[in-house]
């Protein structure tokens, strides 16, 4: 599916395959929402794969169902996450554990909320190396502040004693990729890491992701709603939009040809540093709230430009076109781009 | 009437940073604004951009007088704003509105969008009678792209896009001559941005707006601009028609922030030179001495950048309304001298940061000598 990627940078066989993955969420009174509804993916070692979309597509629900992390209560996850040819989603809840933060870890979009704040850095850091990988005190210690000085935190040593709040947030936001490194994790998740911060923390922190991935051939889910991230930095990218993927494709050939509708409707609707000035700009009518169930039809039918009849009717079935997916039934043409 | 509308010099303002629960003591200032000054010319947008602190949205709310300047001038249409108080302010306000980041807050959810309307309308005795009154609300909510019935409805029954477009008919409702909007998009998703953006545009075109857009995002600034000013703790660093600004950056500090900026573009983006910069913004409690930027500034000199703090000024052979305050723009400009390398600075190590412990002692235990 990543094959083009794949040849690009030397990719082998994936390192984990997320097949037909399903939550709902129920409701109380209400019928289920359904967040995520069959989403298919691979991601190889070495690779970075990015999850793109708007709030509520499903995209944070996706990572978190991978890694395991949404309360068992009220939510019904089914599918497969494959990997090392294991199932994910069948493991025990202390097999889960034992592979989270090891094999596979996250980096969420607030580091303030996602670090224990009464903990020094140190602390947080060294727990999960002692925890994980056995070491000693003295000895995670000095790992520790390796790995903070690997992330780009100066004066590590004294670092180690920090609390969170007397960090600054791009600092953060290291530490946490840090601790999510710390086990040195064949894959890592990264739900909107720089959302919170400003664009010149953000050049920092995803050169610093690339760098990683490149150094230790780690795979990288990147998760945003950032279209000019993405660009910079996947190999693949993978469009959601109501709890499925619309459009797959290797990064070159779906910024130079979006055939979605609703890639190309983004792609025209955000204001860019490399367009015309003054033009109006192509609004995306409506909103996410207009959406119609996938069963009944496509999604973004209601919202869509290019919708025909047979959009609101039948479910656009997933086509493989020239080396892309495509869940459309009246794709924009290739040549329009 | 003259062609500016709102002209601000020197506008300053400190917060005082307090300690101590018994004894009040303030022990250093916020210069969140530390001497800005621009002028706004009737019916345009001028754009205000910089990162997270850098004191922009103080800006915006000292012009509307939301928080009280500490110095300076704030002249909105002749009339110095910055000295008036009570019913002449009040008065005031109905020409300088403000649209919030977060629709959401800044509606009182129990409030329909009708009686929202209503309440400016009439605070500013401009209420016309029962008839009249109905056939301005519809034209409001029709200016902005709602239908009629959204009038009995309630902010949360809306989503985000629908949202800010009431607060830009509560902002319309007095019929203003400015409005500030700050961070007018960021909370809404990318889809619905280019809703808003264009709603804006067109009611500037129809009403004659003058607009001064807050925000963060480089591209939406770009997008709606005339003119563009760049902040950086307090102060502006580079002001520039758009096209200028975006075509031909003076300011070491706009060029990193400029190249910052992901573009939606892959070929674009692979062949992209960042200017990285290192560490974090200063503490503007403690700023920098001399060029604010000093820390951070990949082209400093060993001479002045640290002891002298830059005026705007024009540049040999520049535009006239391009103005940087920067001692080495024309070299960096020309080429003659290069980006080097800068050591980070904690933004942490500054005396007043929160967590390190202050000279003076702060709590009460600490006071009674314990």
């Amino acid at each position: 599916m990543s094959a083009a990627a794949g040849a690009e940078r030397g990719i082998g066989a994936p390192l984990l395959e997320v097949r037909d993955l399903r939550v709902t969420f129920a409701r109380r009174g209400g019928p289920d929402t359904v967040a995520v509804d069959g989403v298919d993916f691979a991601v190889a070692p070495g690779e970075i794969v990015g999850l793109v979309g708007e709030s509520g597509c499903g995209k944070s629900v996706t990572s978190l169902a991978i890694m395991r992390l949404l309360p068992e209560r009220g939510n019904r996850v089914a599918g497969e996450v494959r990997m090392d040819g294991i199932d994910l989603l069948g493991l025990s809840d202390a097999a889960m554990r034992e592979r989270r933060g090891r094999d596979l870890s996250m980096v969420f979009q607030d580091p303030l909320s996602s670090l224990n704040p009464v903990v020094p850095i140190g602390v947080q850091v060294t727990e999960v190396l002692r925890r994980h990988r056995g070491m000693r005190k003295e000895p995670a210690r000095r790992e520790a502040a390796e790995l903070l000085d690997r992330v780009g935190i100066p004066d590590p040593r004294r670092r180690l004693g920090s609390y969170p709040h007397q960090l600054s947030g791009g600092m953060r936001q290291r530490a946490l990729i840090a601790i999510a490194l710390a086990c040195r994790p064949r894959l890592l998740i990264a739900d909107e890491p720089t959302t919170a911060l400003d664009v010149t923390i953000q050049a920092q922190i995803l050169g610093l992701l690339a760098e990683l991935v490149a150094e230790t051939g780690a795979a990288l889910i990147m998760i945003t709603h950032d279209l000019g991230v993405v660009a910079g930095l996947c190999d693949t990218v993978n469009v959601l939009y109501g709890g499925r993927i619309v459009e797959r494709s290797q990064r070159h050939r779906l910024f130079a040809t979006p055939r979605h509708p609703y890639t190309h409707g983004l792609l025209s609707s955000i204001p860019r540093l490399d367009s015309a000035p003054g033009e109006e700009l192509v609004a995306i009518p409506g909103s996410v709230n207009d959406n119609l169930p996938w069963a009944h039809g496509c999604a973004f039918a209601p919202r869509c430009p290019r919708a025909m009849e047979a959009c609101e009717q039948r479910t656009p079935a997933p086509e493989e076109i020239g080396g892309r997916l495509l869940r459309c039934h009246n794709p924009v043409p290739a040549s329009a781009g | 009437m003259t062609d500016t509308l709102l002209e601000v010099s020197d506008l300053a303002v400190h917060f005082p940073i307090r300690r101590g629960v018994l004894v009040d003591r303030t022990v250093g200032h916020i210069r969140a604004v530390d001497g800005v000054s621009l002028m706004i010319r009737r019916g345009e947008t001028y754009g205000l951009v910089g990162e997270s602190g850098c004191g922009k949205s103080t800006l915006g709310r000292a012009i509307l007088r939301l928080v009280d300047p500490t110095g300076g001038a704030v002249r909105f249409d002749g009339t110095d704003v910055a000295g008036l108080s009570g019913e002449p302010l009040r008065r005031m306000r109905r020409r300088f509105q403000m649209v919030f980041q977060d629709p959401l807050s800044s509606l009182d959810p129990r409030q329909s969008v009708g009686s929202l309307l209503m309440e400016g309308i009439r605070a500013h005795g401009l209420s016309k009678g029962a008839e009249a009154d109905a056939a301005r609300l519809h034209e409001l909510v029709d200016a902005v792209g709602l239908p009629i019935g959204a009038l009995r409805r309630y902010p949360h029954e809306f989503s985000g896009g629908q949202r800010q477009r009431i607060g830009i008919a509560r902002a319309l409702c007095v019929e203003p001559d400015l409005i500030v909007a700050d961070e007018p998009v960021s909370a809404l998703d990318v889809s619905v941005q280019a809703q808003v953006l264009n709603l804006l545009g067109r009611l500037q075109d129809r009403l004659g707006l003058t607009y001064l857009v807050i925000a963060h995002d480089l591209a939406v600034v770009r997008h709606v601009s005339d003119r563009v000013g760049v902040m950086y703790l307090g102060g502006i660093v580079e002001e520039a028609p758009s096209p200028a600004l975006y075509g031909d950056p003076l300011h070491p500090y706009t060029r990193a922030l400029l190249s910052a900026v992901p573009v939606p573009d892959p070929v674009l983006e692979d062949r992209r030179e960042r200017i990285l910069l290192t560490g974090d913004l200063p503490s503007p409690a403690s700023p920098p001495s001399g060029c604010r930027f000093h820390t951070r500034c990949p082209w400093r000199r060993p001479d002045r950048c640290a002891d002298e703090r830059p005026q705007l000024r024009v540049i040999p052979g520049g535009d006239p309304g391009h103005r940087v305050a920067c001692h080495h723009a024309e070299a960096i400009r020309d080429g003659r001298l290069r980006p080097h390398r800068v050591e980070p600075v904690i933004a942490g190590d500054d005396p007043l940061a929160p967590g390190l412990p202050p000279e003076l002692p702060g709590s009460v235990t600490e006071v009674l000598g314990r």
